[in-house]
């Protein structure tokens, strides 16, 4: 009886489609959420996550419908973060059938928000997510904000440790120096936050080539993210699980 | 016809839509005619202890649930729906159960908490809730814990850190610490053999 290592591919959703990108410029339609969820937990996705990058109102309400009919045919939890601002908000999108929410940037404005979530619905509905790159700050790793653009002025190990305190169930870490890069997670990251950080961790950014997951996993990470090496088709989450699965890590199979 | 008590708490949608695989009159409710009549009811809960169980009184599901005791009737309980059928819980302070199961909920000793993920359940021999899924694996998402197996059911566990309930059985009331709605084709086989039962 093991807690397995989790993978949950990631999916862009702007205006009721999945979208696919370079750094959010070049979006091209992906396709439906619905039957990309479909197909990913038929692949054995232990997870999934969508990340609303809806730039208008009416796009927003598209994704809580999008939720909600993912919900009604995915059994398998369902994280939704982007835009996140307010309890009302949380509460909307759990109603409509996501199990987890993301919060980012509005944590960062308005850091209170971590407490609101987490005393209504429970720290274990909330994850944070965090953009983080190396910088010169006390722990050598700051936040961002805009997709790795603007440093919000943190330290990346502390605003993690603040944030745990209020009450996150779950750390999203994202590194922006390999975000794209497909060399690998930003493992000595991964490190450093394991080394502080009692709640689950999630490694995204820099997948490239299978290896990558195992690395991430000797690492501390409990779970893995990862969007383009899936969307792109370049390999499957079940040729990670078998990778994850001769390295010796604890994986679910699908019967 | 199945209820799914309304007490504010859980994934109603979820639970709704995954037990509607296995039967086509499913009632999301707290009424307490239709939770009294149904042939089995869910009680799911998510969030903290003490709000749940302050959540559950103030729709009367208290009331409901010990009724259904009474008359033996089906209840299924999911997560903290599970843990409130408990004497306690000492998750922030110390919060009164249902008492149905004896035993007390407490933090799991484990460095790193929640409890997340798929892990696999040990199923009890000659479980029928397990029936076909002995070994499989099923989603949890908690910090706190029933660890004292419950004596004269039937105790399926779990382990992280340390061993403690992941399902029970006892005649006519079934509970998970998982999730079965959120686990996937196992879940949705541990969710049929629950209403194949009634």
């Amino acid at each position: 009886m093991t807690l397995v290592k989790r993978i949950i591919p990631c999916l862009d959703v702007a205006g009721g489609r999945v979208v696919k990108g370079v750094n959010f410029t070049d979006l091209i339609d992906a396709g439906d959420p619905v039957e990309l969820a479909r197909k990913y937990d038929q692949a054995g996705a232990d997870e999934l996550t969508f990340l609303d990058i809806s730039a208008s109102v009416e796009d927003r309400a598209t994704t809580l419908e999008v939720v909600s009919r993912t919900a009604e045919e995915v059994f398998i939890p369902l994280t939704v973060g982007g835009g996140i601002r307010s309890v009302e908000d949380v509460n909307e999108l759990l109603r409509a059938g996501a199990d987890k929410i993301s919060v980012n940037t509005a944590a960062l404005i308005r850091p209170q928000l971590i407490n609101e979530i987490s005393e209504r619905f429970g720290n274990q509905v909330l994850v944070l997510s965090v953009d983080a790159r190396r910088a010169d700050t006390e722990s050598g790793f700051e936040v961002t904000t805009h997709g790795g653009r603007e440093s919000a002025g943190v330290d990346a190990l502390s605003w993690i440790t603040d944030a745990v305190t209020r009450g996150v169930g779950e750390i999203l870490l994202n590194s922006m120096d390999a975000d794209g890069t497909r060399s690998g997670f930003d493992l000595e990251m991964l490190r450093k936050v394991r080394e502080i950080c009692d709640v689950p961790i999630i490694a995204s950014g820099g997948a490239g080539k299978i290896s990558d997951f195992s690395d991430a996993l000797k690492a501390g990470a409990d779970a893995l993210l990862a969007a383009s090496v899936f969307h792109f088709g370049e390999f499957s989450v079940a040729d990670v699980k078998e990778d994850l699965r001769s390295a010796g890590f604890p994986i679910r199979t699908l019967n | 016809m199945i209820a799914i008590l309304d007490y504010g708490s859980g994934n109603l949608r979820s639970a709704e839509r995954a037990f509607a695989l296995a039967d086509s009159r499913i009632v999301v409710t707290n009424d307490p005619k239709l939770c009294l009549e149904a042939d089995g009811l869910v009680v799911p809960g998510v969030g903290a202890f003490a709000a749940c169980m302050s959540q559950l009184i103030s729709v009367g599901g208290d009331e409901i649930i010990r009724e259904r005791v009474e008359n033996s009737k089906p209840i299924f309980g999911i997560c903290v729906g599970m843990q409130i059928l408990f004497d306690s819980s000492s998750e922030k302070t110390q919060t009164s159960g249902l008492g149905i199961f004896s035993g007390e909920v407490t933090q799991i000793k484990s460095q790193i908490l929640p409890h997340m993920g798929w892990n696999t359940v040990k199923a009890a021999e000659n479980s029928q809730l397990f029936d076909g899924i002995e070994s499989e694996t099923f989603y949890f998402v908690h910090s706190y814990a029933a660890k004292k197996p419950i004596p004269g059911a039937l105790n399926s566990l779990t382990n992280y850190g340390e061993d403690f309930i992941a399902s029970v059985e006892r005649d006519f009331i079934v509970a998970t610490q998982f999730h079965p709605e959120k686990s996937g084709s196992a879940g949705a086989t541990l969710i049929k053999n629950w209403v194949a039962a009634l």
